[in-house]
């Protein structure tokens, strides 16, 4: 299959947060309601305005920290359950647009309470309810972006590397190149997530349950 | 930055301390990612496990304000092992000086320490001269009254037991930073130190530079590409406002500002002006006489003329002696001394170190105009905690302003890189550019001075080409900065009309032919166009000159002291470090070269690289510092430990310590037993005034904290999370706990010290629950050559808030 694919390397991730924040910018989010509840990570969680979010976790391991960043949003599965499960429902809900971007439509408004269907079927853990207008949201690969010639906001914004966005080849490449460096660095807990799943692939340098919960499934 | 932004990524070893790099200049890690793919070693030395640590190779925990005793203890590292580069050592140094025989340094003082008046009289810092007034060198570095052994007996105080029990970093961390970072000493290594806000903000600021030039120097760092020492400022055009005469010290181009006592310009020039006798020295700072009499053209036009000393006596000239730092002028606002302040650009009420002492300065003032973006601490202190605006009597004013996108004009980055922007869009209402705001203001003056001003020649013969038909034009005055001739001269076997712009400062004169704003910026903006809006993305080198791109000074030079990249016959250290090099045709290719002169090996032609110095050597002795030639490691003001372990001298001898009712302090203190520091965040800039404002920033960063270690968390009983008040001898703050393994407690001296961090980007104004600033903690004492405050340690007390 080809289309387009991200290489999301959280090794190289620094959480500036400048994809975080510049999602919001391209799609026109609000700023949202917060207060510092003891972790750098705001927004706590995705929500209606936050597409993609940087979540940071840390540890102590033998008398030394480590920190993981990992820059948060949809997959875009190339066989998407989300979809699968919404097509029962309504016809168009979600779809999956020629550049291989999963979308939310306006359709899913008229999920009705089969949205959490839709919102437990994600792997993920990404799809978020807009309580203002009934629809589900989330990241929608900047598919305007990528039909006008431009590689999505996050992408264009991240300054060391991690988001990285092109074709198959180009991404499967990059991806395993940056694998081998991250074993010879981090040992065999170095590890792509489910890349034969996803357009949004991962490279993590531990377990992903480290980075986030719902970082696999 | 002696080097630029690109060059990061030629290093094979990139030091990052003082700064946390990955997180307040995320783009940079652009650059040391780059580094790192080419096999660069990252090191990270902080007292927190920040974002820049998360991805170092090697990361090492330190005190707040020991950074002398770290750097100290690498150069004994570096000097006992052999890591030098030797012949770079010998050749580019003043390690083979012999020092005067009466310099002495015992028990933290150095030789002519005043007790009283806590100052030194340098006159024994000084080398020995031979026969035709060059310093006496031994090449063999082993004459035991030389620059480099008496350096080595110096440094061999910091063993790694005593620096580790005073910087709390372990033993095994230490050796690791130094053997790594001393693997540069080699001709084909090179490595870099990005460093910001946490070396400079210390009582021992400059000497925490200092001693980072001296390794960088013995590894033969300086001058090359990946290496250099490299200050990574805190605004945007910090380096350009510095270069531009910010400081009270400092006319534009780093000229000394006149005083009182200097009366015309030959006694400025005779004072300010050094001399050389040596033949292999360009002694560059000759020149000067030639770039105060061009900036002093540009002052007053044609009102300077070489009868009237080119206008020298109108030039505004401090008492000698007397200061105006930040620290001094809000020192005399509290003091009544000032009576009207304009805030322009900043936030005092935030920014300002002793924050209590600064916002209660304000109330003793009759008017403050501030101008700013948006309201702020400063604009509305009269209404803020604690104070009743019913008994304050300053008025304020508040003018909006363009910003960055509202204006054209340049912007120098910390690589020196002059770049022309353009204006985006028009500023919204009444908000006007500073040069517009400022050009309105100044026909007011000139106005007002005319009819009845006191000494009104200074004002009525400023030159005033640069506002055109009342609007502020940015090409005239970046013209004017580059500079014109005054007159139809013919310099150097060219012959140039009055009106044509200077091609470079090697063209400018003494004697007012010529103009220049600010000589370092002279070939800025030529005949041949404006130079910093150029945008070429040849790279000849493929070393990431770029120098097709914008315009760096001096002359585009784009890497500082690179003649000393090379080797004596002018060939560069390296091969993959080609910046750099003589050829065969006599002529040096790749960056403009720190003068033209042929290799060393030349001894006929030759000048040494080091340009800038009297003697064209970089000086690993420097007598230039108000508390030594050489770092010394002193405690900071507040410190948790009554014995500096180095020697009975507690604090720099040499501190500026004000003595007003605000300025308490309170070392070794049990009320205040927590080493704190402060520090910046990605999410906010500056103060928070542009930052606060924007929700998309604000959400990722609402309110004030304060990272503690999860082991004083215990000791207090603080949940992350809860609230919490954090007090020192100066003010209070309430904040949010962020207990994190992040941050660890330190052994110092076999006792456990506990150390805390807050942001200092937050302010009462906006948003309403979003805390107060931290520097009403911070203490107002500085460093003596800067009068830097030392915002980056002090000590605090933690606890839990009651009711919260």
């Amino acid at each position: 299959m080809s289309g387009n694919y991200f290489l999301i390397d959280t090794t190289r991730c620094t959480a500036c947060r400048g994809c975080q924040v510049a999602c919001k910018q391209w799609h026109k989010l609000p700023g949202v309601a917060t207060r510092q509840w003891g972790s750098p990570q705001n927004p706590p969680d995705l929500d209606a305005s936050t597409y993609r979010l940087v979540r940071f976790r840390e540890y102590k391991r033998q008398a030394k920290a480590i920190r993981y960043f990992f820059s948060d949003a949809c997959r875009h599965c190339l066989e998407p359950p989300c979809r699968e499960e919404a097509k029962t429902f309504v016809k168009g809900a979600i779809i999956v647009d020629s550049t291989g971007a999963v979308l939310f439509t306006k359709k899913t408004k008229e999920l009705g309470k089969n949205a959490q269907r839709i919102i437990d079927a994600c792997p993920y853990n990404i799809p978020r309810l807009d309580q203002k207008t009934g629809a589900l949201v989330k990241c929608d690969m900047c598919f305007d972006r990528i039909d006008a010639g431009l590689e999505p906001i996050c992408a264009k914004t991240c300054p060391t590397g991690a988001i990285n966005f092109g074709d198959q080849a180009s991404i499967m490449k990059l991806a395993n190149m940056r694998l081998d460096k991250a074993k010879s660095k981090f040992g065999d807990q170095a590890r792509l997530i489910n890349p034969d799943e996803v357009r949004a692939i991962y490279l993590v340098a531990a377990d992903p349950e480290k980075y986030y919960e719902h970082a696999t499934y | 930055m002696t080097n630029h932004w690109i060059d990061i990524r030629n290093s094979d070893c990139i030091l990052i301390m003082g700064s946390n790099a990955a997180a307040n200049h995320p783009i940079s890690f652009k650059w040391v990612r780059w580094a790192m793919e080419n096999g660069a070693t990252l090191i990270s030395v902080d007292p927190r496990f920040n974002r820049t640590a998360s991805q170092a190779d090697i990361y090492a925990r330190i005190r707040p304000g020991t950074d002398i005793a770290f750097l100290g203890g690498m150069i004994n590292h570096i000097v006992s092992n052999k890591k030098y580069f030797e012949e770079y050592v010998a050749h580019y140094t003043n390690a083979s000086f012999i020092v005067n025989h009466e310099f002495t340094f015992q028990d933290g003082l150095f030789s002519g320490y005043d007790h009283e008046k806590h100052r030194y009289d340098k006159s024994t810092w000084t080398f020995v001269k031979d026969e035709n007034g060059l310093p006496k060198r031994d090449p063999s570095l082993k004459d035991p009254q030389c620059v480099f052994q008496l350096m080595k007996e110096h440094f061999s105080r910091y063993t790694p037991e005593k620096v580790s029990s005073t910087t709390g970093t372990p033993v095994e961390d230490l050796m690791k930073v130094w053997e790594t970072y001393s693997s540069t000493g080699k001709r084909m290594r090179t490595g870099t130190i990005m460093y910001a806000m946490g070396w400079t903000q210390h009582t021992v600021g400059v000497q925490n530079i200092r001693a980072m030039s001296i390794i960088q120097l013995l590894l033969g760092n300086m001058g090359m590409p990946g290496g250099g020492v490299n200050a990574l400022r805190g605004e945007s055009n910090v380096q350009g406002s510095t270069d531009h005469g910010l400081l009270f010290h400092i006319l534009p181009g780093y000229l000394g500002t006149p005083v009182a006592s200097v009366t015309n310009l030959a006694a400025y020039n005779e004072k300010n002006t050094p001399k050389s006798q040596d033949p292999l020295s360009a002694n560059w700072w000759q020149n000067k006489p030639k770039y105060i009499a061009s900036y002093l053209k540009a002052m007053f036009g044609d009102a300077a003329k070489p009868e009237n000393d080119l206008g020298y006596e109108w030039m505004p000239k401090p008492e000698d002696g007397k200061n105006y730092s930040w620290l001094d002028l809000f020192d005399n606002m509290y003091q009544g001394e000032i009576t009207g302040f304009f805030s322009w650009g900043q936030n005092p009420a935030v920014s300002g170190a002793n924050a209590n002492k600064v916002r209660r300065a304000m109330t003793r003032l009759d008017w403050m105009v501030t101008v700013n973006l948006f309201d702020n601490e400063t604009s509305s202190f009269w209404k803020g905690p604690g104070m009743d605006p019913g008994k304050i009597k300053t008025e304020v004013f508040l003018l909006p302003c363009a910003a960055s996108m509202e204006k054209d004009g340049s912007i120098t980055n910390s690589g020196r890189w002059m770049q022309w922007r353009y204006k985006a869009s028009e500023p919204p209402g009444e908000a006007r550019s500073d040069g517009d705001i400022m050009v309105a203001l100044w026909k007011r003056i000139r106005e007002a001075y005319g009819k009845d001003g006191v000494v009104p020649e200074p004002i009525l013969n400023f030159r005033w080409d640069f506002a055109q038909e009342g609007q502020y034009n940015s090409h005239a005055i970046a013209k004017l900065i580059n500079g014109y001739f005054e007159k139809d001269v013919t310099v150097n076997g060219m012959t140039y009309k009055k009106g044509d712009l200077v091609p470079s400062f090697a063209f400018l004169q003494p004697d007012g032919s010529t103009s220049s704003g600010c000589w370092l910026y002279c070939n800025s903006y030529t005949e041949e166009g404006n130079m910093a809006a150029r945008r070429e993305k040849a790279d000849p080198t493929a070393m990431g000159l770029y120098s097709g791109w914008a315009w760096s000074w001096p002359v585009n030079r784009r890497i500082l002291y690179n003649r000393a990249s090379v080797d004596l016959e002018g060939q560069p250290w390296s091969f993959d470090k080609d910046i750099l090099r003589w050829t065969a045709e006599n002529a040096w290719v790749g960056d403009v070269p720190d003068g033209g002169w042929p290799p060393m090996a030349d001894k006929k032609r030759t000048k040494r690289p080091f340009i800038m110095k009297p003697d064209g050597l970089a000086s690993i002795f420097g007598p230039g510092l108000a508390e030594g030639p050489f770092p010394e490691h002193y405690e900071p003001l507040e410190s948790p430990i009554y014995q500096n372990p180095f020697s009975s001298q507690r604090i720099n001898p040499a501190a500026v310590i004000y003595t007003t009712k605000a300025d308490t302090w309170s070392s070794n203190d049990r009320r205040y037993p927590f080493v704190a520091t402060t520090h910046r965040v990605t999410e906010h800039w500056q103060t928070g005034v542009m930052s606060r404002w924007l929700p998309w920033l604000l959400e990722t960063q609402p309110e004030l904290f304060v990272e503690i270690s999860r082991e004083l968390g215990e000791l207090k009983g603080i949940k992350n999370g809860d609230r919490v008040v954090v007090s020192s001898p100066r003010g209070q703050v309430d904040a949010v706990a962020l207990v994190t393994p992040r941050i660890a407690p330190l052994n110092i001296q076999g006792k456990v010290v506990h150390l805390v961090s807050l942001p200092w980007c937050y302010g009462w104004v906006h948003p309403k629950n979003s805390g107060d600033a931290a520097n009403l903690l911070t203490p107002s004492t500085g460093d003596p050559n800067t009068r830097i405050p030392e915002t980056k340690a002090f000590m605090v007390d933690v606890s839990k808030k009651e009711g919260a």
